[in-house]
């Protein structure tokens, strides 16, 4: 067992954790933040994406001892003061979710993306989310609010779009 | 903003409202199974064959009982006594002539959740991990000790009723289920005189159906009351009740089974699974919580499969090109047991394989044969994608020879617009359609002549790329019902629904559906109907579902019945409480209920609209009862049940334009559109979605997946990197149209939406990408059009063709394949 110390949705969260531990487990099962879903066991669904440090990551490919001193931003900790993120609002009115299992990781990767500084033209984004999968929708509600939402947040903060995590 | 309808007569129906049920699953709070953890909760793990067939010779697991954290492991044996009887398969089809008698009962061989003493698929349960944790239970797996004596193996569905072949069930005396015929007309005299005759052999892969979350269970149990609480992922809450009992034995109403968030299904759960009898079971054994979620790639063996069919298409026609015969023979590919529903899923599609086009003859033949390989279910679209596949590939091929567009020899064969039932050639009676118009907008929007001009004046090129264009002017069957027809068919289930809406007294309403969703917005659709039945608005509305504690009855959701029974069904029952409210409303009103009129959702004294009750207002003084009718029950509530007369139709055209590089075989999408009709629309958004992820579904289906065996029985594309997959970066933009002929089975003219993109999309691919590499001599080419198989048939016909899987120097494009040739130019 390792201990660990990491600011998850901008609070302190400490836990002993077995080496073997995913990040996502130790959000889902040691935090209860069970809003980041594990669609697979090949690091290839990207359901699970979370923001560390600033960076979309597939919490499946990182292991707890790794979140170690990290800062991370799940889900559930995007919206704030009861506002909805740009994202999330896009996300609604564009019709971007069925099952809504896809997600949570799609609304993350979308942030990473966004705050990464990447072009939006929709070809830029759709090569931006390949490493997530949708059943359900067939992207291109997703691209779209994606798109949408980055014009607001870019709008916003010119410099960059601001995550939830402050 | 969530409300985005104009109000008007029918104030919310037909608008485009964003869904009710997104403001959890946009937040991370929607509650899916997997999110469920109880005090003192058990995990399950399961050992799995990983031989395809085998006797079990010796089961040792007393290794894997000593390993930390274990607290049982059972064999098949083992749990035995916990079965009253095998799982089940609600859909016996057997073999019959036509028309004629049945020539044999259905054959439906035992399958036990647990394998006992032979195992018939790779990834067959056959011991169970009862453990303190996920990990130590899946870690004690790996101790299970199994000997297996080999059994040939049978995959290839020709070779499996093949004189000699292995026999997987040996009572049956052979590996066929059945062989189902379908005959109409003199089919021998239409071919034998028709003076064109085109035929083609179609294969459809198996595939997976992939929805995002895997499958998973927690069972609650209170053992000092026998009850149970099962939380499942699965689109059939009250089919899992019914069948828990019946193999359990534990009375109906000991169970409450909950189908919460599901993250999607498209078939794959519409079945009763083994895990799912396993963790009812050892909660009873055990009286603790259990709890089983499903690893991806576990779900890829476990999990049924999808199509698996071999057809021989053919059609007889004039030299100009008209139809006049159809004549399908299927080979359909069971898997090693019959699923729920698998042996009925070629029958789906049996009775249209003449499309939106009619002729004098038709036959269809299907024989359903086991293999050792997972069991096939419904996979989105269920048999009409196969029969959609066939009738639209085959109507290109008869274009060809006969020397016309495609477009045009589909128009010459439509259907001709109807808006009432009409007996077909299938001897299915089609609800409405109107085939022409959507097949016209679709040409338009595409820009189809320019087009074919574009490809005519470049010999098919563009920028070094084959252009090629796909059309596919489907029709299909939705709205599983109605139950007498399904009884003639030997499915052992009904096809009604049943609903029940309430006014509360404060005027909030509270529906209660039969059907559950799995991301279709059920909430959102059915909130519309109510409001606009009950003068409220969609935000009044709350939409309970999927809980057999609080949905007694229902029917579930699958093969496109949610709105076309589940909806009607539910605005039957708010019908019903508006025809309560108004006794109600005469009463306070002083006047005869004839001389109301409901208006602007609420009931108004003719000539006197100042004198008016809502439906709100009448619920609160109802509740109160301080002065009702004689006799008046003081709660504002209706309950229907609905069994419609008929299935729904819907139909459209989709066509596609790819370009394929001919040099590496990939094809590019350059434009999509879809123009379907699903009769009355309720919510465009969420049809438009439906359509765009059905589509997409379509589309992978006619490029990228394919379940691949190997002879060994051994799953090759068996995780999320080996099966493809396609991402946003692979899939197009679409665009979307509608044409609207009202369904006539039922009062509101709806359809159905949610399978139509993936019946529609493959043959419209499948066509674009044959279309584009005739310009190269290409003859034919099947689904997944990968870029191997692309980049292969057209090194084959310019004569320089590699037959092996590994290219090695065959030519410059192998060449560029060769892991030698890639590292060089790293």
């Amino acid at each position: 067992m390792r201990r660990i110390a990491c600011t998850v949705n901008g609070v302190r969260r400490e836990a002993e954790v077995e080496p073997r531990l995913l990040l996502v487990y130790f959000l889902r099962e040691n935090l209860g933040l069970t809003g980041t879903n594990v669609g697979c066991d090949t690091s290839s669904c990207g359901a699970c994406t979370v923001m560390m440090d600033g960076l979309s990551v597939k919490a499946c490919t990182v292991l707890a001892v790794q979140a170690d001193g990290s800062e991370i931003t799940t889900i559930e900790g995007l919206a704030s003061n009861g506002q909805l993120h740009p994202l999330q609002e896009a996300f609604r009115r564009n019709h971007g979710l069925q099952c809504g299992f896809c997600t949570p990781g799609m609304i993350m990767a979308g942030l990473g993306l966004i705050e990464s500084g990447a072009g939006m033209e929709e070809e830029e984004v759709r090569l931006g989310l390949e490493g997530n999968l949708c059943r359900c929708t067939g992207y291109q509600n997703i691209v779209k609010a994606i798109q949408e939402a980055a014009g607001e947040m870019r709008q916003a903060t010119p410099a960059g779009a601001q995550g939830g995590s402050e | 903003m969530t409300q985005v309808a104009e109000p008007g007569a029918q104030r919310w129906m037909g608008g485009g409202l964003v869904r009710k049920e997104d403001p959890k699953l946009i937040t991370g709070q929607g509650r899916y199974t997997d999110d469920i953890a109880l005090p003192g909760m058990l995990w399950l793990a399961f050992a799995r064959s990983p031989v395809a067939h085998a006797n079990i010779a010796s089961i040792d697991t007393s290794a894997a009982k000593e390993l930390p954290g274990v607290v049982a492991v059972y064999t098949g044996e083992e749990l035995a006594s916990e079965w009253a009887a095998a799982m089940p398969c609600a859909w016996p089809v057997s073999s019959r002539t036509y028309p004629g008698e049945n020539t044999h009962d259905p054959r439906v061989p035992d399958h036990w959740p647990v394998a006992k003493d032979r195992v018939r698929y790779m990834g067959e349960i056959v011991a169970v991990v009862v453990a303190d944790s996920r990990e130590h239970a899946m870690d004690a797996t790996e101790a299970v000790d199994v000997d297996y004596d080999e059994l040939p193996v049978v995959t290839d569905i020709e070779a499996a009723s093949a004189e000699g072949a292995h026999i997987i069930h040996e009572q049956f005396g052979s590996n066929e289920l059945y062989t189902w015929e379908l005959h109409n007309g003199d089919v021998d005299k239409v071919f034998a005189e028709a003076p064109v005759v085109v035929k083609e052999r179609y294969f459809h892969p198996r595939l997976v159906a992939n929805a995002l979350e895997p499958r998973a269970i927690v069972v609650q149990p209170v053992p000092a009351q026998g009850e149970f609480t099962v939380w499942t992922a699965t689109q059939i809450p009250h089919f899992v009740r019914v069948f828990l009992t019946l193999i359990l034995g534990i009375p109906e109403t000991k169970l409450r089974v909950i189908a919460p968030e599901v993250g999607g299904g498209f078939g794959s759960k519409l079945e009763v699974y083994g895990e799912e009898f396993v963790a009812v079971a050892l909660a009873r054994k055990l009286g603790q919580p259990i709890k089983w979620n499903e690893y991806r790639s576990e779900g890829y063996l476990s999990t049924v499969q999808g199509r698996g069919v071999v057809q021989d298409m053919e059609v007889a026609a004039t030299e100009e090109g008209k139809l006049l015969g159809v004549r399908a023979k299927l080979q359909a590919d069971m898997g090693a047991y019959a699923s729920l529903v698998g042996p009925g899923i070629p029958i789906l599609g049996a009775f249209h394989y003449h499309g939106t086009y009619d002729c004098d003859a038709y036959s269809f033949t299907c024989t359903s044969v086991f293999t050792n390989q997972t069991p096939t279910d419904a996979y989105r679209g269920a048999g009409r994608p196969e029969a959609t596949y066939a009738t639209e590939r085959i109507m290109d091929a008869l274009a060809r020879r006969v020397g016309k567009d495609p477009a045009e020899v589909r128009a010459m064969n439509f259907i001709p617009p109807f808006d009432q039932p009409r007996m077909t050639a299938g001897t299915l009676e089609y609800d409405s359609g109107n085939y022409a118009a959507a097949l016209d907008k679709a040409k338009e929007l595409v820009g189809y002549d320019a087009l074919r001009q574009e490809q005519q004046a470049n010999d098919g090129r563009r920028d070094g790329k084959l252009l090629g264009v796909g059309i596919s002017s489907y029709m299909e069957v939705c709205g599983w019902a109605p139950s007498q027809v399904l009884g003639t068919l030997h499915y052992a289930g009904g096809g009604w629904e049943r609903a029940s809406v309430r006014c509360n007294p404060t005027g909030k309403v509270t529906v209660i559906s039969g059907t559950s969703p799995h991301g279709q917005g059920h909430d959102t659709t059915f909130a519309q109907i109510v409001a606009d039945a009950l003068g409220v608005t969609p935000d009044d509305v709350e939409v309970l579902h999927g809980d057999t504690s609080v949905a007694t009855w229902g029917l579930d959701s699958y093969g496109s019945r949610s709105l076309s029974v589940g909806g009607v069904t539910i605005q039957k029952a708010a019908e019903r409480v508006r025809e309560k409210a108004r006794v109600l409303a005469a009463h306070e009103l002083e006047v005869a209920e004839d001389d109301l009129e409901w208006t602007d959702g609420k009931f108004q004294v003719k000539g006197a609209p100042d004198r008016a009750k809502t439906i709100p207002e009448l619920a609160f003084s109802a509740w109160g009862a301080h002065n009702l009718p004689e006799g008046f029950d003081p709660i504002l509530e209706g309950a229907a049940a609905f069994d419609p007369p008929n299935w729904t139709f819907p139909s459209g055209t989709h066509i596609c334009v790819v370009e394929v590089d001919p040099e590496t075989g990939s094809t590019r999408i350059d434009k999509y559109v879809a123009v379907d009709d699903c009769g009355t629309i309720i919510n465009p958004l969420i049809v438009d979605g439906q359509v765009m992820g059905g589509v997409a579904q379509g589309i992978a289906e006619a490029l990228y997946e394919e379940a691949l065996y190997d002879e060994n029985g051994t799953l090759l594309s068996g995780n999320m990197m080996t099966y493809r997959i396609p991402s946003a970066a692979e899939l197009p933009g679409y665009t979307l149209d509608k044409t609207v002929t009202p369904s006539s089975t039922n009062p509101m003219g709806v359809k159905g939406i949610g399978e139509t993109g993936t019946i529609a999309a493959p043959p419209a691919v499948l066509n674009a990408v044959a279309d584009a590499l005739r310009f190269v001599g290409v003859e034919f080419i099947d689904k997944p059009a990968s870029a191997e198989k692309v980049w292969r048939v057209v090194a084959e016909a310019r004569g320089q063709a590699p037959a092996e899987r590994t290219p090695e120097g065959g030519g410059t494009g192998a060449a560029s394949m060769t892991p030698e040739a890639e590292g060089g130019t790293a």
